[in-house]
Parts: structure tokens; C-alpha cells; sequence
């Protein structure tokens, strides 16, 4: 069912892209070929290849439980709010924060968690900004 | 004799400290990748282009390091092949098979510098292949016009699919899927914007580093959450190596098997779509037809331990000449090798040796130094590299992804980038579960600009006859060995694949 639904999407998203592609506006100076026509022909392959798949699938994947998929949800959401915050809070803390959180779900107690956090962070900082002198995002208390 | 001359150039530039230094820090991180499992050849390599690339390293230097962290992977992933019997990186997969039988028998620190000796034999081999197959390669290259690049790019795409995914549509949807991100942006012939919904940050394109990363390292990171695999799977095992050195029978009876697997495997890397992966199989397997008569293959044979790895790592080697002398990679790795010369604007292909001999000779010539560190690094010092298997990956994973992050905000400090990071991320995990390969979606966006232009520019020249795609010999050939790549693992490749895809799970993605 998952290849099914897969391939299904796969066609959606050729549609989606030959729509987009006739949509694109010709300039007055173009070549023979023009800027749709290579986009139109990967939108038939994509189409085709969506239609095999849903047409002929594979055994279904292993899928997670529904907390384990929450799990993954939840991490996104984490990156997410990571890359938000790294301006605003700064690398080293908000860095510390991420990694804590990726060890405590991964299995580590709440020491080791913060642990790491703290490790990763610092260690990063240290490594790649004090010797390699590459440029971290600076948070309002310069790190 | 200029081949020597060369050669001699190439030393002179990789032994300066700076560039030893880092072959040494890029053979010693890329076993560590190697052996622990979850990262690989082409995530290891992935996660450290873009801090290459943002301390500023020039292109020689980068390429010493990465390419050192390539074949110090390969060398890695037999560790833990042999101590725990789970393959480091997918490659080792077949060291296994007799690793581990011979572990158990006590001989661990055997098998360990047995293997350690045949990865270095297929390395060192192959990187001999390397300078007498791709000066060749590159003659015949420069008859090359955009017709027959276009043709051969499209040769990569579907000999890739055949070799390295068990579903032909599902690497085609790959292969597609990557073009067209790549398309996203300003068209380079006409100036128009394309697929950018009017994001200003499209308008440069998606960069490719940011979706190697995304793709190949966070849903790494993903994988592991998923099934809270926080442990480290050497817990509570002890890891008993014994003695270090093999005795000199050992040596001797495994010799002809060494060099017979090492012209094997070099052969299957040069071969388009194949890699490092199939080079250990198929050396494995024939070595088991040829010599096996007493039945000992699989009981902890030693010629069995070292087919496979003198096959791998002389494949890793093998799948650099095209990388090196067309531009167009064999193998997972090598895409992603690909990706550190793209980003440093310099376009790999016959123009690379004439253009940039230094950075060629100088990369083929720290391949030498690496090798030997390699095989330094691996026998006396193996014992502490087995200690790195006792690192549990939810400290490990923390740090993969953060290190991530750093090096794409070293690129370009943006946040955006970040965010697109995290939805390749999403993407590479839901991707590796429906056992789509992502191989082909990373030589995709890659390749992709360079593709089209091709395209376009042999249809222009030809005042827009689309049939001078194919009316030349070189092209009618290449378009030829396409149809056969991509037709003939639909009939006879089901049995081979089924076979090497036995053991593999959610790895099977970024096979290489």
C-alpha cells in the first residue's frame, strides 16, 4: 500500500512540476531548446516511473509504531526550533539544548543527556571556532 | 616516463605538513566512520565537505582529506565486521561471513591484520589502476561533444539504478527527482527563474552540500530514533583481539587470492553504478568458486576474509577514474566526492588534467601516503580503534547532527538553509524506508545543470534537431551500453541482487 500511495504522489508531483514548468515565462532571447523543455521531459520520467511503482509495488516497509513516528515528529520540530534559535540564542546554548535533547531521547539519562549536550557544544565551539576559526551563529552574549 | 615525471609533481605538493596532516586526520576519522556502524563512506564524507569547504581549504588539500577519509572508511568497516559481525559500513558486509567465524575461533587479531594487509594490497593496487586507466579514459573523453555528454550522463543515471537499488522505477524516480531540484533557480542559457515561487533564496538554486547533508547524514540521525537504537552494539561483548601479526603461511596461501580479488574489484569500481559494495561481492563469490574446494569458505577461511576486502578497497579506487577523468561517479562515495569539486568550481573531467594537474597528481599521490598511513593505522594501532566501537550512538548521534548543522551554517550563516537541510532530513528518512535509493537523487541535483546545458547546447548547434542526440558512433554506443545497463538487471540482475541484498535494511540507500 505504501508504494501505492507513493507512486500515486510521485504522478501528483509530475503533474505539479509540468504545471509549474509551462508556467515558466520565456525570455525574448532563448536557445532552440528553451527553459521548459529538459523539466518537461524529467516530469516524464517522474510520472512514469510513479505509475510502475504504484502499479507494481514492493513489500510493504517496516513501519514504526505511532509513537516511535511521534518520536521522529518530535525531533524534526526540535531541529526545526534549533535552527530558529541559533540567532537568537546563540550557538553554544542553543547547541547544547539540541544535543542534550537528541541524547535523552536516544536512551541516555537525564545526566548523561545534558551531559553530551554540554560536551557537544562546547567541544564544537572550542574545535571549530577558537582553533579552526570558523564563524558560529553569534547569540546576544557573543557565543 | 611522464607518467613518473607526474608522479613525482603529485608527491612534491601532497608532502607538504600541511597536506600530510590532514591525510592523517582524514585516514584516522574516516576509519572511526568506517567502523562504527550507522555512518559510512559517503555520510562520513558528506558531513565534512562543508567544514572543508568553509575553513577555506583549497582544492588540493580538501580532496586529500576526503578521499583520505574514503579509503580510511573502507579499511574502518572490517572492524566491526570481524569483532561483532555487523558490518561498519556496507561494503565490509561480506567480511562477515568469514571475519567473524574466525574471530570466534580466537583469531581475531588474525583476521583483523590479514584484512588490514588485503585492503591495503586492493588499495594500492587500485590506485595504480587509477593513473594507468584514467590518463586513457581522458583521451578518449576529449573526442566528447555536448551530444555524447549528454549521453553518458544519461548512461550514469541507468547504470546506476541497475546495480545499486532492487527496483529499476524506484531509482528512475530517484534519478528524476534529483534533476529536477536541480532545476530549481535561474536558467543558466536564458536567465529566467524557474521553480522558485518567488523565494529569493531560490533564485541561486538549491545548494547540493545542503542536500548531501540533509539527505545523508540527519536521516541517519532519523533512522536511529526511530528504532531508539541508543545503545552501543559492542555492549557487553568483549572485544579479545589476540595476536596481532598473521603468520607468514597465512600470508602466503592468501597472496594469489589478494591480487585476483584486487583487478577484480577494480574493475567492478570503474564499472559505472557498481562501487565499492559489489566490488567485495563479487570478489568474494568468485574467490569461493575458484579456491573453496574443501567447503571452508563461510567457517572462518582466511582467504575468505581477504578476498573481500582487497575487492572493496580496489574498488574504491577504481570508482575514482571515472569520478576523476568524465565527471560522472561510479558509486554513492564518489558522488559525494563529486559534490567537494563542484563546490570548489572545478569541473572534473578531461579539462581537470590538463587544467588542474596539481590537484590530480597531487590527490593520486596522497592516495599512496594515505594507504600507508592506512595500513600503519591498522594493524599495530587497531586496538584503539576497536575501543571506538564501544561508543554508544546516542552520544554518537547528538554529535553527527550537530556537526551537521555547523558546517551548513558555516557555508552560508542562513537559517534557510538549515530549515532545507532538516526537510532533506524528512525526505532521506522516508525515502530509505520505501528502499528508494538516494544515490541517484544526490548525482541528480549535481549533475543536473551540467546535463541540461549539455542537452541544450547540442540541440542548438544543431539548429534544434533533437535526433544529433544520437547520430554520432560515440553516442549511438554510450545511448547502446544505457539500454543494456538499465534493461539487463531486469533479467538476469534479480537472482545477484537478491543475493547482495540479502543482509540489508534501511542501509541499502546509500549502498555504495
Amino acid at each position: 500500500m505504501s508504494d501505492r500511495i507513493f507512486g500515486v504522489f510521485g504522478m501528483i508531483l509530475a503533474a505539479g512540476y509540468v504545471f509549474a514548468a509551462l508556467a515558466i515565462e520565456e525570455s525574448f532571447l532563448s536557445d532552440a531548446v528553451g527553459p521548459k523543455a529538459f523539466p518537461l521531459i524529467i516530469a516524464a520520467i517522474l510520472a512514469l516511473s510513479g505509475a510502475v511503482i504504484a502499479l507494481r509495488p514492493d513489500p510493504e516497509p517496516h513501519w514504526p509504531a505511532l509513537a516511535r513516528l511521534a518520536e521522529v515528529a518530535a525531533a524534526v520540530v526540535v531541529l526545526i526550533l534549533y535552527a530558529e534559535m541559533l540567532p537568537v540564542a546563540g550557538f553554544v546554548i542553543a547547541t547544547a539544548f539540541a544535543a542534550a535533547y537528541l541524547a535523552w531521547r536516544l536512551g541516555s539519562g537525564p545526566v548523561e543527556a545534558a551531559a553530551v549536550g554540554a560536551g557537544t557544544s562546547i567541544g564544537i565551539y572550542v574545535t571549530f571556532h577558537l582553533i579552526l576559526g570558523l564563524s558560529l551563529a553569534k547569540g546576544p552574549l557573543g557565543f | 616516463m611522464e607518467l613518473l615525471a607526474n608522479l613525482g609533481d603529485g608527491f612534491a605538493i601532497a608532502l607538504s605538513w600541511q597536506n600530510i596532516g590532514l591525510a592523517l586526520l582524514g585516514c584516522f576519522l574516516g576509519t572511526i566512520m568506517g567502523a562504527l556502524p550507522g555512518l559510512g563512506p559517503s555520510n562520513g564524507v558528506a558531513i565534512l565537505i562543508p567544514l572543508a569547504f568553509t575553513l577555506g581549504l583549497g582544492a588540493t588539500p580538501s580532496l586529500i582529506l576526503l578521499t583520505s577519509v574514503y579509503y580510511g572508511a573502507m579499511y574502518g568497516g572490517r572492524i566491526s565486521s570481524i569483532l561483532l559481525n555487523i558490518p561498519g559500513d556496507e561494503p565490509a558486509m561480506m567480511t562477515c561471513l568469514d571475519g567473524h567465524p574466525m574471530a570466534k575461533k580466537g583469531l581475531a587479531g588474525e583476521a583483523l591484520s590479514l584484512s588490514g594487509i588485503a585492503s591495503f594490497v586492493g588499495a594500492f593496487l587500485a590506485t595504480w589502476g587509477l593513473i594507468l586507466l584514467a590518463p586513457q579514459l581522458v583521451k578518449i573523453a576529449l573526442l566528447f561533444g555536448p551530444a555524447e555528454y549528454f549521453a553518458l550522463f544519461a548512461l550514469a543515471f541507468m547504470t546506476l539504478g541497475g546495480v545499486s537499488s532492487t527496483n529499476q522505477a524506484k531509482s528512475a524516480f530517484a534519478a528524476a527527482l534529483g534533476l529536477g531540484l536541480a532545476t530549481i533557480g535561474v536558467d543558466t542559457q536564458t536567465g529566467v527563474p524557474r521553480f522558485t515561487f518567488g523565494e529569493v533564496h531560490l533564485y541561486d538554486g538549491l545548494d547540493f552540500l545542503v542536500a548531501i547533508v540533509g539527505l545523508f547524514a540527519l536521516s541517519e540521525v532519523f533512522i536511529f530514533l526511530e528504532t531508539r537504537h541508543g545503545g552501543s552494539d559492542a555492549a557487553g561483548r568483549k572485544l579479545t583481539i589476540g595476536k596481532l601479526y598473521p603468520p607468514m603461511a597465512m600470508i602466503r596461501q592468501t597472496t594469489p587470492t589478494m591480487l585476483r580479488t584486487s583487478f577484480l574489484g577494480f574493475i567492478a569500481g570503474v564499472l559505472p553504478g557498481a562501487g565499492a559494495s559489489l566490488g567485495s561481492f563479487i570478489s568474494y563469490s568468485m574467490e569461493k568458486k575458484l579456491v573453496d574446494k574443501k567447503g571452508t569458505f563461510g567457517t572462518g577461511d582466511p582467504r575468505g576474509v581477504a578476498a573481500p576486502e582487497a575487492g572493496n578497497n580496489a574498488a574504491a579506487g577504481g570508482a575514482l577514474v571515472p569520478m576523476l577523468a568524465l565527471g560522472v561517479p561510479g558509486s554513492g562515495t564518489t558522488a559525494v566526492l563529486l559534490a567537494v569539486l563542484l563546490a570548489l568550481n572545478i569541473t572534473p573531467g578531461p579539462l581537470l588534467f590538463s587544467q588542474n594537474p596539481d590537484v590530480v597528481w597531487g590527490l593520486i599521490a596522497a592516495l599512496f601516503i594515505a594507504n600507508f598511513m592506512l595500513l600503519a593505522m591498522n594493524i599495530p594501532m587497531v586496538g584503539l580503534f576497536t575501543r571506538v566501537l564501544m561508543i554508544p550512538s546516542r552520544i554518537l548521534m547528538p554529535i553527527v547532527a550537530m556537526v551537521s548543522f555547523v558546517g551548513i551554517y558555516g557555508i552560508s550563516g542562513s537559517t534557510f538553509d538549515l530549515l532545507v537541510m532538516i526537510g532533506f532530513g524528512v525526505m532521506g528518512w522516508v525515502l530509505r524506508k520505501l528502499d528508494v535509493p538516494l544515490v541517484p537523487i544526490i548525482l541528480g541535483t549535481l549533475l543536473g545543470n551540467a546535463m541540461e546545458n549539455n542537452l541544450r547546447r547540442a540541440v542548438t548547434i544543431d539548429n534544434g534537431n533533437w535526433w544529433t542526440l544520437a547520430d554520432s558512433p560515440l553516442s549511438i554506443a554510450l545511448w547502446a551500453i544505457a539500454i543494456i545497463g538499465f534493461v539487463l538487471p531486469l533479467i538476469v540482475g534479480a537472482r545477484v541482487k537478491a543475493k547482495m541484498h540479502q543482509r540489508r535494511d534501511e542501509e541499502g540507500a546509500i549502498s555504495d
